[in-house]
């Protein structure tokens, strides 16, 4: 037993933390969802032959999901920004970056809403339009999850929880919101990029 | 609570009677129903598991006797058509998702702390979270069929027969729902196993030291976290089709029926080889007992499992060469379903060449995994002659399929599952079983499945469909059917004989001490029953055979007697992924309610759902989150949170 070293941390030490290992396989099993999802718009995007309904009514507008875009992207620099914080023990930022990233994962949500009440389409009007309501309602779906993370994060925060050694939750939190919006960028493309580039009916 | 010390020394030293005591104390289930409900414990957990699947699998089985009977003979009319398609849906779900990978999964969840020298899985409150939900999806599964409404469309289900427009009624939406909670349950299940190999081997495990069942129970859980989403989404969608009026499967509508085979394939074919993997693995490390020497090959049997089931995401179109898919498709998965008898031949010479080279002890385990060898060669061989575009053309939905998947799915799951029994019950009971009744219990299956099974293959030559209710006389179907309800009724005393050596063994076995069989892995230096400690000092290996160093004499030796004692709490030793060195005291979770709870607020959402009731289902969403949160909820005592909060 000589190979032990001197001193071992004890619980969850940073990120070695059995739920930060599980929130990764996680990541990949719903990225795995996200990609059969996405294979099945491309797969019936391709077999669809009645002109004009995929997408339903033309491309959609390009802008204002652009702008929601960014403002996703901007939430997980600042969940990062609050990640770096706490591994320096800097509590404010913490409470600060966490509590800034359900914001703008608030405002992304609304921007979905109002993007939803002005389709001219329902749920059952084509098989576009299920894959449409169906994908982006998921991805939503994930959205409000990793909201309710991120509110929970910074009430425990707020509790002065965490410092620079414990804040593994911190770290399993911010994974999972950085691959929602990472995996907004393929449903993005898919939705919005890949008409223009010519796949449509 | 008070918080966690950042770091320790931990204190190294030999089993002493105290140490036992204090290590009992804290890591003992809670005494009666409460504990019962309440346990984390991974051995408890994994003999509910096989418990449960056997039950399940008792089931199916009696399913198929009875549709069994009504095939016996040609215009018999025993059961309506209704009820047969209801009977061989259920049998085929109930055997492929409620018995074959719960199974395995019990076996790996009981066996895998031991085998790896831990005092438990890396996550056990989700362990016993895997546990409820897949018992409750067996309910949800099993509710309508109990009331007359069971699924009927097969177990794969296909559109446009499953669409709301065909099959009105509760039956699909019951099957659709209750598989997404399956699926649940198995993905949490496969994440805690890779966790588990990731950070709670013993020092010195590194990973070309672990068991091949590891292997094969890892590879499975990869295989399914990357499959499983597909099927789940596949029977969302479904339900969705079926009652919000979406057009994904609805061909009139530009939907596309094929959607769903393809969907359901990509997961159904890992899905096969994630039944099998782990059951090879019990093989590869049981057989070599029995043959007094390591297996031949371990490196090429671990890499054959991995390049198995890494073709195996390849290889789903097989199960649709009838369709008119393009032939440059046909093409590619014909030739990867064909290239996937090289790794499966390597595990067959390997455990060939085990036999072969070793001196064989005659027990009933022998006898089931050396029989398995028999079996998968046949259902290999079916399997590579279907893989052939012209030949499944001319074979495929005929019984030459049902033939195939019964010599793999019996021969490769359930032979080596009753052999891993008799192997491992000693160690699960501290009782030996009947070798006398496992020699009958062998041979009545072994010759029962045979006589069953085997004439399936002609009957599938000679042209009969699958999932016909009965057929006319005339068509040289009568004597073959005859002949596989005998045999498959000969099959089901086989199992019979099974269950009452179990019963029997379980009052009257002979003590089995730690290691009855001198058997070489880790498993083996506990008692039997193991303590719910498993380990009193955490073991350091330095071989893949830690019980067998001094006689095949290699270098360095494994040091079981004393170790690290971790004795502060209920506590674990975690360690480096690839080579196994200590780097973390971890500190585990002991009794808890909440994941039942999340277990029932999920089938509580499942209802909801299957009732098409927003009120019940948000209600279920909201247990849900508060079980979560109280779940997650940071804790100093498991030095989640800073040291005074």
């Amino acid at each position: 037993m000589s190979d032990l070293p001197q001193e071992l941390p004890v619980g969850a030490m940073d990120t070695r933390a059995s739920g930060w290992w599980a929130m990764i396989f996680t990541v990949f099993t719903e990225a795995s969802l996200f990609a059969y999802l996405l294979f099945s718009y491309y797969y019936l995007a391709v077999q669809s032959h009645a002109p004009g309904t995929f997408p339903e009514g033309g491309p959609p507008p390009l802008l204002i999901a652009a702008v929601n875009t960014a403002i996703l992207l901007t939430s997980s620099v600042a969940v990062g920004w609050a990640q770096l914080g706490i591994e320096h023990n800097k509590k404010w930022r913490l409470v600060a970056g966490l509590g800034a990233g359900a914001v703008l994962g608030v405002i992304f949500l609304a921007i979905q809403c109002f993007e939803w009440s002005g389709q001219s389409f329902g749920l059952s009007s084509t098989p576009y339009s299920s894959l449409y309501y169906v994908i982006t309602g998921f991805h939503m779906a994930h959205v409000v999850v990793g909201v309710l993370m991120l509110l929970a994060l910074t009430f425990w925060s707020g509790q002065g929880y965490f410092n620079s050694c414990r804040f593994a939750h911190i770290h399993i939190g911010a994974l999972y919101w950085h691959f929602v919006d990472a995996v907004w960028l393929a449903v993005f493309f898919t939705f919005y990029i890949t008409p223009l580039l010519g796949l449509k009916a | 609570m008070t918080g966690t010390e950042y770091q320790r020394h931990p204190t190294v030293a030999a089993e002493t009677p105290a140490l036992t005591e204090r290590l009992r104390r804290l890591w003992e289930t809670a005494p009666g129903f409460y504990g019962w409900l309440a346990t984390v414990d991974h051995k408890k957990i994994g003999i509910r598991y096989i418990v449960t699947a056997f039950v399940f699998l008792i089931t199916g089985g009696i399913e198929a006797l009875v549709f069994r009977l009504q095939l016996t003979w040609s215009n018999l009319h025993l059961l309506t058509p209704e009820q047969y398609d209801q009977l061989f849906t259920m049998h085929g779900m109930t055997m492929i998702f409620l018995y074959a990978g719960p199974v395995l999964s019990g076996f790996s969840n009981y066996l895998w702390p031991l085998l790896l020298g831990s005092r438990d899985m890396a996550l056990p409150r989700l362990n016993a979270l895997s546990y409820w939900i897949y018992l409750f999806a067996g309910v949800v599964l099993y509710s309508g069929f109990v009331v007359g409404f069971g699924p009927d469309a097969g177990w794969f289900n296909y559109v446009p027969l499953a669409a709301r427009a065909y099959n009105d009624g509760p039956n699909i939406d019951l099957y659709a729902l209750g598989m997404i909670l399956l699926g649940i349950s198995t993905t949490v299940g496969a994440i805690n196993f890779i966790v588990t190999f990731l950070r709670m081997r013993c020092p010195g495990m590194s990973v070309n030291r672990v068991p091949i069942l590891v292997w094969g129970t890892l590879t499975a859980s990869a295989a399914n976290i990357f499959a499983i989403p597909a099927v789940s989404l596949a029977f969302l969608l479904l339900w969705m089709d079926r009652n919000l009026g979406t057009h994904f499967f609805d061909v009139g509508a530009g939907g596309s029926a094929l959607l769903w085979q393809h969907l359901f394939w990509m997961f159904g074919h890992p899905w096969v080889y994630a039944i099998v993997l782990p059951a090879m693995g019990m093989v590869s490390d049981g057989l070599p007992v029995f043959c007094r020497r390591p297996l031949v090959g371990y490196s090429v049997v671990a890499l054959a499992t991995v390049a198995t089931m890494v073709l195996g995401f390849g290889v789903w179109v097989h199960h649709m060469f009838a369709t008119g898919l393009p032939g440059i498709s046909l093409s590619f998965f014909s030739a990867a379903s064909i290239v996937i008898a090289l790794p499966s031949a390597v595990g067959v010479f390997a455990w060939l060449a085990t036999i072969w080279t070793g001196r064989p002890v005659f027990t009933t385990p022998f006898l089931f995994f050396a029989s398995f060898i028999i079996l998968f060669t046949i259902g290999g061989v079916s399997g590579y002659m279907t893989g052939s575009v012209p030949v499944d053309w001319q074979l495929t939905d005929t019984y030459f399929v049902v033939a195939h998947l019964h010599y793999v799915l019996i021969g490769i799951n359930v032979f080596p599952v009753v052999g891993a029994v008799y192997f491992w019950f000693p160690k699960f009971f501290g009782r030996m079983m009947n070798e006398r009744l496992g020699r009958w219990n062998f041979w009545t299956m072994f010759l029962g499945f045979n006589l069953g099974f085997f004439p399936m293959h002609i009957s599938g030559l000679l042209g009969m469909p699958r999932r016909i209710y009965t057929y006319n006389e005339g068509m040289g179907w009568d004597w073959v059917n005859l002949v596989t309800t005998a045999g498959s009724f000969l099959f089901a005393a086989g199992v019979l004989i099974f269950l009452y050596n179990v019963f029997v063994s379980l009052k009257r076995g002979a003590p089995a001490g730690n290691n009855p069989w001198d058997a070489p892995t880790l498993e083996w230096a506990t008692s039997s029953p193991p303590p719910p400690y498993n380990f009193a000092v955490i073991p350091a290996v330095a071989s893949r055979h830690p019980l067998w160093e001094d006689r095949l004499g290699e270098g360095e030796r494994s040091v079981i007697s004393s170790g690290p004692v971790l004795e502060q709490g209920r506590e674990a030793l975690g360690t480096t992924p690839l080579d196994a060195v200590a780097n973390i005291i971890l500190k585990m979770p002991g009794d808890t309610l909440v994941p039942l709870g999340l277990a029932l607020a999920m089938t509580l959402l499942t209802i909801g759902l299957a009732l098409v009731n927003w009120l019940v289902a948000a209600l279920g969403v909201a247990l849900v989150a508060a079980a979560i949160m109280i779940w997650l909820w940071p804790r100093a005592g498991l030095g989640e949170t800073v040291e005074d909060p």
